[in-house]
């Protein structure tokens, strides 16, 4: 983090200055358009959301929240967090193993690959599964004919999520696993560990933090995702809208208290796995700096 | 230490995953109904599914649940034939429901025929909503091209709503000029020109208007307009009724294909007939949609729309013709809507 900043020339009139220091103004400056920077874009919309969710006060923030659809839409992004989640660790894990630590061909087209949900509009994503399980697909017909009902949803939802939030955990192991090298991996093997114990006992804990790093931001974009969920879900009120879509009908009812309840809600989920993380980090500091990250 | 707890969290996970599934199979307990329908009547059928709900109860004893789905009515029709497991579609226009009719054949060519008043338990029509006091006095279809004007109306690509706003417009300009469509195409190109932003659907419109305080004048349906004034006040809105406009007939039809496999046929007929019933029309009045049968409605309710000269979509050659001719690939409105020009 230390500025490698040396003086310039017309530092040199001055008085007693650090090596590191721009000059004063310069720097309040800066730091003047970084903090009105995050007032106006962070700072400021959230405090809008707040404050409109909690504008005819506390008891009827909590009554909208108790609405059988709204409670509903809760209740399913949660669910597909919690299946999208754990699907991309695993899923994260392995193909950041397999492209940080060993060699084959197609490895940087299987990295491509893994961006693809990344360049791909959501929107896109969406309508890639109605093709692919709509009822003039392939496979569509003889999933009515068994009854499966994959689009228009929980199930369709929970596939476009997984599709949606692929790329987080392996794109935040990648780089960190290629640079954390095989050597220690190496020397566990030689002293006699077997594959699943030098995964578990070194592996593992060398790349947690990023891991878990990956993980937040895989469950708050599992948990926010809308346009590729708003294409296979169908709209069913109490039953295939998930919050963010929950947001979107309630503010087109002219139920503006409980759509930003909902988004507040949703930020809020938001911001305590952010400050989880945080507090994670700073109880364990000292291993995260060991660890080597960034 | 550490590898205990990152297995007790992945279990946890799992655990929550679980559970999460099992009371999710519990909803599905009761008959449900899958109703699909346009963007403005969510508020109706609120009312009426708790109406119709209550009324099946006393009558069979059984408990029905009804859900709903709503969306531009174009939008809707093409999740229902990409398998959106509608048992009932009450949709904006006949057009969307025989797109449903020809892409799936879950419903029969005839189903206009199988309900009174060619399947449309209520109608509509189309109306303009101005600001407060109706600051650049729009009067009629012929002030929407003024200067300074912009207009707010929603995609007739996948709206229903808007294919009727712009029948209606064409329908003014035909009759204000001697019957000459090229004359009507001239206005409707000049229309479009207007209008700052297409929305999907009706209510998206609405929200543009009302919300965002984009635009002069939204060309809405009634039942629409007024709900935005009943919702926001009537301290910001106006509305004006042109000299001419149209007879929107919103079509219903049951999804036999959906039904059959599904046993919910007896329910959801009931269902569509009791929009039919005195109270069907009491609740349709009451949310401003104009009722087939107007004497069972409170005339209090009645008393709130204006009258108007209304032409059908006969007039354009029933929707059979009117769709293709109008809002199919290359039709009149993919030639008349050129964005940025």
């Amino acid at each position: 983090m230390a500025h490698d900043f040396t003086s310039t020339g017309h530092h040199t009139s001055e008085t007693v200055r650090t090596a590191t220091s721009e000059s004063r103004l310069a720097r309040y400056g800066l730091i003047a358009t970084a903090l009105c920077f995050v007032a106006l874009f962070l700072l400021l919309p959230l405090a809008v959301v707040f404050t409109e969710a909690l504008r005819n006060g506390p008891g009827e923030f909590l009554t909208v929240l108790r609405d059988p659809e709204t409670f509903s839409a809760i209740r399913l992004t949660l669910l597909v967090a919690a299946i999208a989640v754990p699907l991309n660790l695993v899923f994260g894990v392995c193909a950041a193993w397999a492209i940080a630590k060993y060699e084959f061909k197609g490895k940087a087209f299987l990295t491509t690959l893994i961006d693809l949900p990344f360049s791909v509009s959501p929107v896109v994503s969406g309508l890639i599964f109605v093709l692919l399980f709509g009822s003039h697909s392939l496979i569509g017909p003889w999933l009515q004919s068994h009854g499966i009902q994959i689009l228009f949803a929980v199930p369709g939802i929970v596939i476009a999520t997984v599709f949606i939030t692929f790329p987080f955990v392996a794109r935040e192991l990648i780089p960190l696993m290629q640079e954390q090298g095989t050597s220690d991996e190496e020397a566990a093997l030689s002293l006699g560990a077997s594959g699943w114990q030098t995964f578990w006992y070194v592996t593992l804990p060398n790349i947690k933090w990023g891991l878990l790093y990956g993980v937040l931001l895989c469950n708050a974009r599992a948990m926010g995702e809308f346009g590729a969920v708003s294409v296979v879900s169908g709209h069913i009120r109490g039953l295939t809208n998930t919050m963010p879509l929950q947001v979107e009908i309630l503010y087109n009812e002219y139920n503006f208290v409980a759509a930003f309840a909902v988004a507040a809600l949703l930020a809020l989920l938001a911001l305590v796995t952010l400050i989880l993380k945080t507090l994670l980090e700073m109880k364990f500091s000292a291993q995260i700096a060991a660890s080597r990250r960034h | 230490m550490r590898a205990t707890s990152v297995s007790r969290l992945l279990t946890a996970a799992a655990l929550a995953a679980a559970l999460q599934i099992g009371s999710l199979g519990m909803a599905f307990a009761d008959t449900t109904l899958l109703n699909v329908s346009y963007d403005p009547t969510r508020e109706l059928y609120k009312d009426f599914n708790a109406a119709f709900a209550e009324k099946w109860k006393a009558d069979t004893g059984e408990t029905v649940t009804i859900q709903t789905s709503h969306g531009g009515s174009g939008k809707q029709a093409r999740s229902v034939i990409d398998g959106l497991d509608a048992d009932v579609v009450t949709l904006a226009l006949e057009a969307d429901i025989d797109a449903i009719a020809k892409g799936t054949g879950k419903i029969p060519e005839n189903w206009k025929s199988r309900l009174e008043n060619n399947s449309a338990p209520y109608t509509s029509t189309i109306v303009f909503l101005v600001r407060k006091g109706n600051p650049k006095g729009i009067k009629d279809w012929g002030d929407l091209v003024k200067d300074d004007i912009q207009v707010i109306t929603p995609n007739p690509k996948t709206s229903g709503g808007a294919r009727w706003n712009f029948l209606a417009a064409w329908a003014w300009a035909r009759a204000a000029n001697n019957g000459d469509d090229a004359k009507a195409q001239e206005y409707v190109t000049q229309l479009f020109k207007h209008v700052p932003v297409l929305d999907t659907g009706a209510r998206g419109a609405t929200t543009t208007f009302v919300q965002r305080g984009l635009g002069d004048v939204l060309i809405a349906w009634e039942n629409e307009a007024y709900l935005s004034l009943e919702e926001l006040g009537p301290d910001n809105f106006d509305i004006v009724t042109p000299s001419i406009s149209i007879k929107a007939e919103p079509p219903v039809a049951l999804v036999d294909g959906n039904v059959d496999a599904k046993g919910t046929r007896k329910v959801a007929e009931a269902y569509l007939q009791y929009l039919y019933s005195d109270v069907g029309q009491k609740i349709a009045a009451k949310h401003y949609y104009r009722p087939f049968k107007p004497e069972v409605a409170d005339p209090a309710d009645i008393k709130r729309f204006a009258d108007v000269k209304l032409v059908t979509i006969d007039e354009f050659g029933g929707w059979k013709e009117a769709q293709p001719k109008y809002f199919g690939d290359g039709g009149l409105f993919d030639q008349i809507y050129k964005p940025g020009q």
